[in-house]
């Protein structure tokens, strides 16, 4: 196979003229993270309060959180993303689409995956904080009550607390989905990493270059950010608890 | 609502949608299939005692873990066919279908690895004392006394994977073959019927998922009481 390596390739100018091929892989990275963050916050804040729903006595509002995450969870995030973008805005008022029409398009296109990647993930963590909090004994909840908390004090003070610190790994892991998941942003025209990583291949014909590059900033933003977390849990653990469990 | 709906597209439009569907269960069994295989070897390697076997097992499961789907389809897009001129010299168009199932194979097997070493590691040391006890080789251990455990145990976590995998591999529009998303949106845009295409492949995609799950958690408290 005679392939001419030319990793010396990020830094050739780009065939449009605008930069070079480091600087739009840099732009890819930048949306991925700006991306991944906003959504993040979405969906943590979503997920906590649905997730202590569920957990609250009242049949109805649990239901109405159950249907919701069933919902969010049993249809691809693809379609999601496509229903956000193409399908709502045709369904509302007309002059809100005219409003949206004049928008710069990109503000379409983040706006939806923001919003498609944060409902997505907010399902997932709605069923880890129900979980975290599920994980503690009654006893807690009890005890935290009989000290004259109100129910409200008692989530914000005794449950919660525990319930994050003891699924920090599995939302690391929801955290890296999110990363990762942003990905189907280049569907609809927005150039995150992933995008720009096939752009930069089509335009200067280096592929095994701009995909390894790729590749290891994917790699070495998941290990980081794993590192990262694996630190914070130890610091955030409560004397007593041994790996978040109860000892 | 502004927008006025026609749904008679979807009736005319069905035989060409299941066509679609059709290669999405395909895509769904093969990297089942083959994911589950690749994956087991994977697992034995990372579970194995030599230790750059395990060591390019935990890199290649670690790197594609790291990785979004849509990446690695993009790798196997291009790298397949040029494997394949590696081997056979000449530049074969095989088609992106073929480098859609290799690539799907080799990302879920990085996640089944995860799971099945899992499972063998569930299987009590016992089992595998005695088996060696009786005189039996390595690979008649894993056979007959420790992959059978394994699999029964990692039985539930395969059906939600299979789920996980049946809505992934919608992911397959990004190099334009026709599974039953791309179909939808193919159809869609031909006759500028979008809005009615991705709702009905939402509740398709909905209706399916939502029935197998609830199958899948029905069989399993069945089997725990």
């Amino acid at each position: 196979m005679n392939y001419n390596w030319n990793w010396g390739i990020f830094w050739e100018p780009t065939i449009t003229g605008e930069g070079r091929y480091i600087d739009w892989l840099l732009s890819g990275l930048g949306w991925t993270i700006a991306i991944s963050l906003s959504s993040w916050i979405i969906a943590l804040s979503i997920g906590t309060v649905l997730g202590v729903i569920r957990t609250l006595p009242g049949r109805s509002v649990r239901m109405a959180t159950g249907a919701y995450v069933e919902l969010f969870r049993n249809i691809p995030l693809l379609v999601q993303l496509f229903l956000w973008y193409y399908v709502v805005p045709q369904l509302l008022p007309l002059d809100w689409q005219f409003w949206l029409n004049g928008l710069d398009p990109r503000v379409m296109q983040v706006g939806s995956v923001v919003l498609c990647l944060g409902l997505f993930t907010s399902a997932r963590i709605c069923e880890q904080v129900r979980a975290g909090i599920e994980a503690q004994p009654g006893g807690q909840k009890n005890a935290a009550l009989a000290l004259g908390l109100t129910l409200r004090q008692t989530y914000q003070y005794a449950l919660l607390p525990m319930a994050f610190r003891i699924i920090i790994p599995p939302l690391t892991s929801e955290f890296l989905n999110v990363f990762k998941n942003s990905a189907v942003a280049l569907t609809i025209g927005l150039l995150e990493l992933t995008g720009q990583t096939r752009q930069i291949s089509e335009f200067s014909a280096q592929i095994f270059e701009t995909f390894l590059a790729a590749t290891s900033i994917y790699f070495l933003v998941t290990y980081l950010v794993s590192v990262a977390m694996r630190l914070l849990e130890r610091s955030m653990r409560v004397p007593g608890f041994v790996g978040g469990a109860r000892s | 609502m502004s927008y006025d709906f026609d749904w008679s597209v979807i009736g005319i439009s069905l035989p060409f949608l299941w066509q679609g569907m059709k290669f999405t269960l395909l895509l769904l069994l093969w990297s089942l299939v083959g994911g589950i295989v690749w994956g087991t070897c994977l697992a034995l390697m990372r579970l194995s005692s030599v230790r750059w076997l395990s060591l390019l097992a935990s890199v290649y499961v670690d790197v594609f873990r790291s990785i979004p789907l849509v990446l690695a389809i993009f790798w196997f897009y291009f790298l397949v066919p040029l494997i394949i001129q590696a081997f056979t010299g000449r530049a074969s168009p095989i088609g992106p279908y073929y480098s859609a199932f290799v690539a799907y194979v080799m990302f879920e097997a990085a996640y089944f690895c995860e799971v099945i070493r899992a499972g063998i590691q569930s299987v009590r040391s016992g089992q595998i004392n005695a088996a060696v006890a009786l005189g039996m080789t390595y690979g008649q251990t894993m056979r007959y006394v420790v992959l059978p455990q394994a699999f029964r145990n990692m039985l539930p976590l395969f059906l939600t994977k299979s789920i996980i995998i049946f809505q992934d591999t919608s992911l397959v529009y990004v190099i334009s073959l026709n599974d039953f998303l791309g179909v939808a949106s193919k159809i869609g845009q031909r006759d500028s019927r979008l809005v009615e295409l991705y709702l009905f492949a939402g509740a398709v995609y909905f209706v399916i998922s939502f029935a197998a799950s609830q199958l899948v958690n029905r069989h399993l408290i069945q089997k725990r009481t």
